[in-house]
């Protein structure tokens, strides 16, 4: 056979209407990423603007009001739009099936109707944007935002819809991994970003219902009122926080949990060496996904909640660094006296492993309630959750991109581009975020566009580093377009990997595999592989 | 047994499970963990009944005097005698009794309907007497929490209501299938599901029902 009459998934069926009504989870995947990616950029859009109104202590160029706007936008599309699907929707619509020897994920059907309720669901989010925009913070607190004149209602109806696609991708998941894995492949015998996006798939449906009716509430509460958060007439605004953050912090896990299972990925595939302690990493995610329903009230220490709460809610938090940490461990012991090889998904690992530490230890003292009451709503709180978000979220994603990529997409991108762009990113995320937790130790209070003098050093450093860091993702987008046109023919298994997604052709067929593969070991059996 | 008679339909399973076994087993497990997902949705709404039934005992007392337990009674009624025409639908469609499941699956949505103008006629009397969300409340009343009774009452009823509707949706979808034959013995898994969501749907209004008519 020549190579010219191989169909794929992606020149199988041509045409725009091809895509838009495709079934295939690998094309839902890539259409995902897509509009992942585009989100990415408005994101880092308002960003940029943040931080160029950041370089004077005055206003540059910016209102009071407009900068409001600009960092509740940044929250809410790197949150809703970008982060929340950026793994499980993108990386893993792609990948689920394919590790787990299926030919598609439980619901096709469905998984395109997600795919919709995230567009439609984007879709509000940019109507707001030009209806006024949100200046309320990403997390709408009550009772500002029944107040605020901005577009809050659209907003969080956008932010309400996406909630149901990824409530919707979690079901698919979960009747997948259940029903779908191939023969012999037991539960101890799946890859761990399955077992991480089934953990992420529990908090998906457990948790995201209650900010759907916690914002559906918010909604009635500005229109026709319901009572429950106005103090007027004896409700809490408070209560709108448990709710929000009852989903929220459970969230945080959405995002990190399916990251930590490329993490898993990329150490076995790039130090060619089993995984140290698979059985603790599965539960560990297990674990993760319980402890979170329960540390909620660590957003509200100051919030006038009981110190008996506090202390409770303290511990509790303290308890997630628990399967966070076996998860590091195992991760390092696995690279011990492996094959490591630095290549550019990879040196994506090295850069989790590095900043996720820093991120998860200044969650330590954030959890710490002395230390909470001088770090609360400062610098500080921003720099933690960008290392952890970012630092973590992000790094795992592109590293999972990259380790995909020639399997999606069937192309080899430039591996010399691809690590000059890693090192820009982690220096420029380093130099811009690292640089906020020195600004919040000295007191710079957080969503504020005009600052004491004795700021501006470190915020005009902050600022420098963002273009060092955009520098790095501009150099990203261009190797990686290059490389759908002008790469290389990528090979089946170009990284040496033994999940079952590297014996399926490059790109995958339609039908993901030409035979039901058949499972008889766990998944990275490296020894049995011969390293 | 029945897929051999002329009027049904036989069921193709989709091309990416390997038999209907796996099809079926997928399709209840994904719509229970559905069911999840809408538990939590309205367990929102529990919390804050539970919490500000427990601040202010007085005021909840008074609001829910305001509304009639004999029409919550009578829809009461209404839905779970839904519920057993709805499990005699799924038995019916399970034994491949065409005729039968149709004519229970009717009778159901006939039900439902009988709830929403019970529903229609007592929000209309509330609004009568000036009970309204809390914006709009002007009505007279003892305690001045009363208005946070309704609101939650307002919203977690127009839900319920809203899920009815739904389920009238679903239940009007499977009626034409099942005239066309595609359900029998063999093949029944959309009746057995929308059976389930209808299920959900009136255990809400069990304890919704006592929770606003009949605090007293
Ligand atoms: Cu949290």
């Amino acid at each position: 056979m020549s190579t010219k009459t191989i169909k794929n998934y992606l020149n199988c069926e041509t045409g725009i209407m091809s895509w838009l009504t495709t079934l295939d989870h690998k094309r839902i995947g890539v259409m995902y990423l897509l509009f992942i990616a585009i989100s990415f950029g408005l994101g880092g859009f308002f960003a940029l603007a943040l931080r160029m109104e950041l370089l004077t202590p005055t206003q540059l160029y910016l209102t009071a009001k407009q900068y409001n706007q600009a960092f509740t936008l940044h929250g809410a599309v790197m949150v809703f739009l970008f982060i929340i699907p950026s793994i499980p929707a993108a990386l893993g619509n792609f990948v689920l099936p394919l590790q787990l020897g299926a030919k598609d994920v439980a619901f096709p059907r469905l998984n395109l109707a997600s795919f919709y309720v995230y567009v439609l669901g984007a879709a509000f989010a940019i109507f707001s944007l030009f209806n006024g925009a949100v200046d309320t913070g990403w997390t709408f607190y009550t009772p500002y935002s029944t107040q605020s004149d901005t577009s809050v209602i659209s907003m969080t109806l956008a932010a309400f819809i996406l909630g149901f696609s990824s409530i919707l991708t979690g079901v698919n998941f979960i009747a997948t991994i259940h029903k779908m894995r191939a023969p012999g492949m037991t539960w101890f015998r799946m890859p761990l970003f399955v077992w991480a996006l089934y953990a992420t798939a529990i908090i998906q449906i457990l948790a995201t219902p209650v900010v759907g009716i916690t914002l559906l509430l918010l909604i009635f509460e500005s229109t026709f009122g319901v009572g429950i958060f106005d103090p007027a007439l004896g409700g809490d605004p408070i209560l709108f926080q448990h709710f929000f953050w009852f989903y929220s912090h459970p969230a945080v896990y959405i995002m990190v949990l399916p990251a930590m299972g490329v993490m898993s990925e990329l150490v076995t595939t790039f130090c060619k060496k089993n995984i140290f302690g698979y059985k603790l990493i599965a539960y560990s995610s297990l674990a993760i996904a319980i402890i979170s329903f329960l540390v909620w009230g660590h957003h509200l220490f100051l919030s006038g909640q009981s110190s008996y709460a506090n202390m409770i809610f303290s511990l509790l938090t303290f308890l997630v660094g628990i399967p966070s940490g076996i998860k590091v461990f195992n991760w390092v012991t696995t690279m011990y006296k492996g094959t490591i090889d630095l290549k550019t998904p990879f040196l994506y690992f090295l850069s989790f492993l590095f900043l996720f530490c820093i991120g998860g230890f200044t969650g330590m003292f954030l959890g710490a309630l002395s230390v909470d009451v001088h770090l609360h709503d400062t610098y500080f709180v921003v720099a933690h959750f960008h290392y952890t978000m970012m630092g973590g979220v992000v790094m795992a994603f592109l590293g999972g991109l990259h380790y995909w990529w020639p399997k999606m997409f069937g192309k080899m991108y430039s591996e010399k581009w691809g690590r000059i762009a890693a090192a820009f990113v982690f220096v420029g995320f380093n130099w811009v975020f690292f640089t906020q937790f020195i600004l919040g130790t000295k007191g710079m209070p957080r969503r504020y566009y005009n600052y004491l003098d004795q700021f501006q050093p470190l915020h005009a450093f902050s600022t420098m580093g963002t273009f060092v860091l955009g520098t790095g993702f501009i150099i990203m987008a261009v190797y990686l377009i290059h490389s759908l046109f002008k790469g290389e023919k990528a090979p089946a298994n170009p990284w040496g990997g033994l999940t079952l997604e590297w014996v399926a052709d490059t790109p995958p067929d339609h039908h993901n595999f030409h035979e039901t593969p058949t499972v008889t070991t766990g998944p990275y059996d490296y020894e049995k592989a011969g390293y | 047994m029945a897929t051999t008679g002329t009027s049904f339909i036989k069921h193709e399973v989709a091309h990416h499970f390997d038999n209907a076994e796996q099809e079926f087993e997928s399709a209840k497990l994904g719509m229970w963990a559905f069911m999840a997902q809408e538990i939590l949705f309205f367990s929102a709404l529990f919390v804050a009944y539970a919490i500000f039934r427990y601040l202010y005992p007085e005021a909840f007392l008074e609001a829910s005097s305001l509304l009639s337990w004999k029409m919550g009674a009578f829809n009461t009624a209404v839905l779970i005698t839904s519920s057993f025409t709805m499990v005699m639908a799924v038995n019916s469609a399970q034994t491949s009794q065409k005729k039968k499941t149709f004519n229970f699956l009717l009778v159901t949505i006939l039900l439902a309907a009988l709830f929403l103008v019970v529903k229609y006629f007592e929000y209309m009397s509330k609004f009568h007497h000036g009970i309204f969300p809390p914006n709009y409340f002007n009505a007279m009343a003892v305690f001045e929490q009363v208005p946070i009774f309704f609101g939650i009452y307002f919203v977690i009823t127009g839900l319920h209501a809203l899920h009815i509707l739904i389920g009238i949706g679903l239940i009007i979808w499977i009626m034409r299938r099942t005239a066309r034959g595609e359900f029998h013995a063999d093949y029944f898994t959309p009746v057995e599901l929308v059976g389930l969501y209808w299920h959900f749907v009136d255990l809400v209004w069990i304890f919704l029902f006592p929770l606003l008519y009949l605090v007293g």
